[in-house]
């Protein structure tokens, strides 16, 4: 059966697994906050967030860092709300 | 609640596009009821912007690990233990 990139549970590899730790920068603490802000505003809960990872492209999700996913699913999610225009993140940042 | 403590169920195994919690691994293996947890609203209506209303049973379900990977080497007492909703189970009885 086809399984998501995320459903991972007993996907073979040899690859051992990274158990490192790292100290989480500050925009990774602000993703997190922002996303507990989100779910007290009523504009985005766990399970939004959850799909919102799960459907990034799959190169996408493996490459990057859990926070990464999370600022994806959050401009996926609001985008798809209004809450955010298309490009308006990308535009902000003068990317 | 359609299932109660001890009875062995059959893990639904079609597909769902979309976000749902019942992971792959399982999807199709017999387990047995460990926990009936409680009601809750269901993350597969919830994740796309509705309120997972009606509250859907959610259980707590056993496998033995051997049941659930072929190669499979540890104990034979070995378990998994996974939350369950009950629309992703089946009789097994």
């Amino acid at each position: 059966m086809e399984r998501g990139v995320h459903d991972r549970g007993g996907w073979a590899t040899q690859a051992p697994i990274d158990r490192s730790e790292h100290e989480l920068a500050d925009w990774e603490l602000l993703t997190d906050a922002l996303v507990g802000v989100l779910g007290h505003a009523g504009l985005m809960n766990v399970d939004e967030l959850r799909r919102g990872i799960e459907s990034m492209p799959p190169e996408e999700y493996e490459r990057a860092s859990y926070y990464e996913r999370w600022l994806f699913s959050i401009e996926t999610v609001l985008t798809e709300k209004g809450v955010l225009a298309a490009g308006e993140l990308d535009a902000r940042l003068g990317k | 609640m359609r299932y109660r403590r001890g009875q062995r169920v059959r893990v639904a195994a079609r597909r769902h596009e979309g976000h749902h919690r019942t992971p792959g691994y399982v999807k199709g293996k017999i387990g047995s009821v460990e926990r009936v947890h409680a009601s809750f609203t269901n993350p597969e209506t919830r994740a796309y912007g509705a309120d997972g209303l009606p509250k859907q049973p959610l259980y707590l379900v056993g496998f033995a690990q051997r049941d659930v990977w072929p190669d499979y080497r540890g104990g034979s007492g070995d378990r998994v233990y996974v939350d369950l909703f009950e629309h992703w189970l089946e009789d097994a009885e």
